[in-house]
């Protein structure tokens, strides 16, 4: 445990110091930070899967608290918490069926509905409870607070069936961790090929002679050019350099070096080029629940120089950027303000932007945002956005709403 | 008879009274110019003036006219009646070549047809008469309303014009009157005394504006006569200032007198007009204008493809190259010279200021300037200017304030009248400029302030993006009148203009926010007013400007905040602009590279010699019309959709000046 604590807090501190750049490498870090919490984590005889779920919660606080703005860290941890709750359900459901001679069934309703003979209907809401899954809205407001409910589940199962289910439970108390951990390898790894998924779809979506123009640098859309162009699709790139970071310049630099024609333009000059491209490709910060997109700073006047022209906006975001939360103002609140040496030198207006000045107020100010909120209206008129990214939500993992719903109702 | 009907269309009644038919017209209009000198004035016409030959009268005129009105209304329509009597009291059928003009005129009886020469002639007798009688016949032209017919007849009235002016304008050149040429000048100036033609004549040119500026909407709509016009208005336009700098001076006069006749006189009209620029993927042109060149350019290597049309150079040879040449350079005029440089070292720019040293350069060149024997002062003089715009073209792409400038300045070095001894017409010439710099830059200024300060209001947050020398007036005023208000200033690379106006504007104790133009989106919550300059406004209302207006602009409209673009009425333009890209500027593509002051970014450095890397620094875009609000100028406040007004009052007056 003592090691865990030590790992959480190396990893808080980057967090802090902003020392962690982009979200794939956040959200993978936070993965293996939480298995590694997962499988210290001891478990008690009973109710191991609240025991998890508390430590994960636990964590998952700090590290949220830590950089509130990297959405991709809260977004892993509710995935975990997700997948413990998945993995318990399924072995309770598995050893009530166990139990419960009379039915075998996949699937959770069915199965319920033939308990009802058997089990008294309080064993069974009991059991739906342990399982944390909130099944309906009722019962999330019944009881609140999961560690409450479940003891009272195993005493009221023991009177039955105690003893079969208490020789069960130390098969299942270490099956349900490894579960756990398999699921949380699996969310990893996921997370590391998610530009290779995205990427597959590229030639589906660049033709010959397309002209793209892109802003600032993103992996995903690296990957998803270059997966074209290795398909031979000859097309052109305008990058826009994406000031103040110039990340365009690096991924000017890249497309070159993989031969892609490739063409450097100032920010400004992206509504005088927008009108000659066809596509617009960029990447994600997150992709929030009302469909709106938290993106570098800049792509708020991209987006809306695209719809002027018609030109289809598309945004490539890994799963893990998936966020349930609305935002509420996040042009502020989901905003980090970066320091002002990015724009001017420190030397000629430092005086001015002195706090200690005579009014008390500097007379400069230097405004530095980091990301942009593209509202959805944008994104849904150029709709292959949406398009783009539900479908490679299907071939990954369901349905993004539906994800998204289990996201919300699980944190 | 169609051309009868042709007069009856003429809607202007009132400006018919311009000419008081009893009035003396040569003392009046010349200011001073002995009949004698009539003859001359013809060469203005072809190649100089690329205004449009509308007459200036003195204001004495206007009251005259006024009076004029009162007593003798002119009925239009009557005016062929009008004109009948006229035939009468010319004597002179001059060439056989007039009649196919008469035909035009539509009044068949051969003693009409002298008639409209004879005004032509009697035109002439004034002092600028060449430009006149051009008028006239394109008046005629488009005044009729069946094309076929138009265009032959212009064509006829053209040749009428070659012969007439061949014979009048080579003697010309060499400063004395010949013989020949006395004897077509009496034949021209006979018909002088039929003055009642003057009346319709007027109101045909009226009409003839009336008829153009409608026309100026549809630009190239009309396929008979304007998009002939304009096709051929092309290659006069950039022929004579290219060649100019090459040739001797008087074969490029002898040419541009050609290219001048040749083309049907409502050319005249239309070479208002501006002249479509050099397109610099047409090879041949490219490698022409290159033998010409003073400025040594190196093609860079890596054009960007969709941007061929524009001169793209390799940066930083031609300063130290043209530097050596300084004094080898004989033909150009040293401050030319020094204004053509800091143009190619950027160390001027900004639309007013480049027209200023511009202007003020000319000033100097004209101050020095003495005619050359065997030369007349207009031509060669015009000649000149023109080499040296062509030089300041080579240094960096004209804006098209500039262009309307060097249209003001060749216009009044054309209509200097010739009595003026050339020390009199040096001194016109020179104050003309610095009217043109006081009234047009300088107090327009003033007035643009005057109006946009009335626009603060206390608590106001106002934005405005790079560096825009207006602006920053509008700005440091309301802040002298006491107004609280945040400034908000918005940058972008490469050039960061910003910086230097956040400097300045800290400097006098204004309450700034600097950010760069991708924050745009996050910082125009807060702001109430959006104030951009312009290079200039074009009379579809696009505002042609600094490259990322189009951007804050688009923000600003949607996030519902009104945009305010503060213009001079001297950069408004009749060009028609719908992207950014068909007309532009490219600036260095190193700029691209590098940002100045981030040393760590340093990424493409040493990419800059790949093939498929290219950097593309462009100058300006076009904002459409919808984001914008409205355009401060020193007429007032207008809407964008008014531009074309402006355009059109601003090029009358423009004339008056």
């Amino acid at each position: 445990m003592p090691d865990v604590q030590a790992l959480v807090n190396d990893f808080l501190n980057k967090l802090k110091k902003r020392k962690i750049e982009g979200s794939q490498a956040t959200s993978r870090q936070t993965a293996e930070l939480l298995r590694s919490v997962i499988s210290q984590q001891r478990v008690p005889y009973n109710n191991q899967a609240g025991a998890l779920i508390d430590a994960v919660k636990a964590v998952g606080e700090q590290l949220i608290a830590a950089n509130p703005v990297e959405l991709a860290v809260g977004n892993i941890v509710r995935r975990v918490l997700h997948i413990i709750r998945e993995e318990d359900l399924s072995l309770t459901t598995a050893a009530m069926a166990g139990l419960n001679l009379s039915a075998v069934s996949d699937d959770e309703d069915d199965e319920e509905r033939d308990d009802l003979p058997v089990l008294s209907a309080a064993v069974v809401a009991a059991a739906a409870r342990s399982t944390l899954r909130p099944p309906s809205l009722q019962t999330l407001l019944e009881d609140m607070p999961d560690s409450a409910a479940i003891p009272h589940t195993s005493s009221s199962g023991g009177d039955s069936e105690g003893k079969s289910k208490s020789a069960d439970k130390s098969s299942r108390s270490r099956k349900l961790k490894h579960d756990v951990i398999e699921a949380v390898n699996e969310l990893i790894q996921d997370i590391t090929t998610c530009h290779e998924q995205i990427a597959e779809q590229a030639v589906e979506h660049i033709h010959q002679n397309e002209v793209i123009l892109t802003l600032g640098s993103s992996r995903t859309v690296l990957e998803f050019l270059c997966a074209a162009k290795e398909k031979k699709r000859s097309f052109r790139v305008f990058v826009a350099e994406g000031a103040p970071r110039y990340q365009g310049h690096l991924l000017a630099k890249e497309l070159v070096a993989r031969g892609l024609q490739t063409t450097l333009i100032t920010d400004s000059a992206v509504f005088a080029m927008i009108s000659r491209v066809n596509m617009v490709i960029v990447g994600a910060h997150a992709v929030m629940a009302n469909g709106g997109v938290i993106a570098p700073v800049g792509l708020n006047m991209v987006a809306l120089a695209a719809q002027k022209h018609a030109v289809p906006f598309v945004v490539l975001a890994g799963s893990h950027k998936l966020c349930p939360l609305y935002p509420h103002n996040p042009e502020v609140l989901l905003n980090e303000l970066r320091s002002p040496s990015e724009l001017l030198d420190f030397g000629e207006f430092s005086d001015c932007l002195d706090f200690r000045s005579v009014t008390g107020s500097p007379l400069l100010h230097v405004v530095n945002p980091t990301f942009d909120y593209v509202p959805p209206s944008l994104l849904v008129c150029s709709s292959l956005t949406r398009c783009l990214e539900l479908r490679w939500k299907e071939n990954v993992d369901g349905e993004i709403l539906e994800i998204l719903a289990q996201f919300i109702t699980s944190c | 008879m169609e051309a009868r009907r042709g007069w009856r269309a003429v809607p202007k009644v009132r400006q018919v009274g311009f000419f008081t038919p009893n009035e003396p017209p040569p003392p009046a209009r010349t200011q001073s110019g002995p009949p004698d000198s009539n003859s001359p004035p013809l060469s203005n016409s072809p190649a100089g003036n690329s205004l449009s030959p509308v007459m200036i009268p003195p204001p004495r005129h206007l009251s005259d006219n006024l009076a004029h009105r009162a007593t003798s209304p002119l009925p239009v329509p009557e005016t062929s009646a009008f004109r009948r009597p006229i035939p009468g009291g010319d004597r002179v059928a001059v060439v056989g070549s007039y009649n196919p003009t008469d035909s035009m005129l539509g009044a068949s009886p051969p003693l009409t047809s002298p008639s409209s020469r004879i005004g032509d002639g009697e035109f002439s007798e004034e002092s600028s008469p060449g430009w006149f009688r051009r008028s006239n016949s394109a008046k005629f032209a488009s005044s009729f309303p069946g094309g076929g017919f138009d265009l032959t007849s212009i064509k006829s009235s053209e040749t009428l014009e070659v012969e007439v002016k061949k014979p009048v304008e080579v003697p010309e050149k060499s400063g004395v009157a010949g013989a020949e040429l006395q004897t077509e000048s009496q034949s021209s100036s006979k018909p002088l005394k039929a003055k009642t033609t003057k009346a319709e004549r007027r109101a045909l040119q009226e009409s003839q504006r009336a008829a153009k500026a409608a026309a100026k909407g549809e630009a190239t709509g009309k396929p008979a006569i304007s998009s002939e016009g304009a096709a051929t208005s092309k290659p006069v336009k950039q022929q004579p200032s290219r060649k100019k700098d090459a040739l001797p001076a008087a074969t490029s006069v002898a040419a541009s007198d050609r290219k001048g006749v040749d083309r049907p006189p409502e050319k005249e009209r239309k070479k208002e007009v501006p002249p479509p620029r050099m397109q610099f993927d047409d090879k041949n042109r490219v490698e022409k204008a290159k033998k010409r060149a003073v400025v040594n350019q190196t093609e860079a290597r890596n054009r960007v493809e969709l941007f061929r049309h524009l001169p793209q150079y390799e940066r930083g040879s031609q300063l130290p190259d043209l530097e050596s040449k300084f004094f080898l350079l004989d033909p150009m005029h040293p401050a030319v010279y020094k204004v053509g440089l800091q143009y190619l070292a950027g160390d001027i720019s900004g639309g007013n200021a480049r027209c200023i040293a511009m202007l003020q350069a000319f000033q100097e060149v004209i101050k020095d300037y003495s005619t050359p024997p065997e030369k007349s002062l207009t031509r060669d003089l015009t000649a000149k200017v023109g080499s040296y715009v062509s030089f300041l073209i080579e240094c960096r792409p004209l804006s098209m304030s500039m262009g309307n400038a060097i249209r003001f300045l060749k216009n009044r070095i054309a209509k200097l009248p010739l009595s003026l001894s050339e020390s009199e017409a040096k001194e016109s010439l020179c104050s003309d400029i610095n009217r043109f710099i006081n009234e047009k830059i300088v107090l327009a200024d003033k007035v643009i302030v005057r109006h946009a300060a009335s626009k603060v209001r206390d608590g106001d947050v106002l934005l405005t993006y790079g560096s825009s020398c207006v602006v920053e007036m509008i700005l440091l005023y309301a802040h002298e009148l006491g107004k609280q208000f945040r400034v908000v200033i918005v940058d972008s690379r490469p050039k960061l203009e910003g910086q230097a106006l956040l400097r300045r504007l800290v400097a006098k104790g204004l309450n700034c926010t600097y950010t760069h133009i991708n924050a745009v989106s996050y910082i125009m919550h807060e702001v109430t007013r959006v104030f951009l300059g312009a290079s200039s406004v074009l009379s579809n209302g696009t505002v042609y400007s600094r490259v990322g207006t189009a951007c804050v602009a688009m923000v600003a409209h949607a996030f519902r905040v009104p945009v305010l673009i503060c213009c001079e009425a001297y950069k408004f333009h009749e060009r028609v602009q719908l992207d950014s890209i068909c007309s532009n500027e490219l600036g260095d593509p190193d700029a691209i590279a590098k940002a100045s002051g981030r040393m760590d970014v340093n990424y493409v450095d040493n990419l800059a010699n790949k093939e498929n890397l290219q950097l593309l620094n462009l100058m300006y875009d076009a904002t459409p019309l919808e984001y914008i609000s409205m355009i401060v100028t020193d007429y007032g406040m207008i809407p964008p959709t008014s531009v074309p007004v402006i355009v059109r009052e601003y090029r009358r007056e423009h004339l008056w000046i």
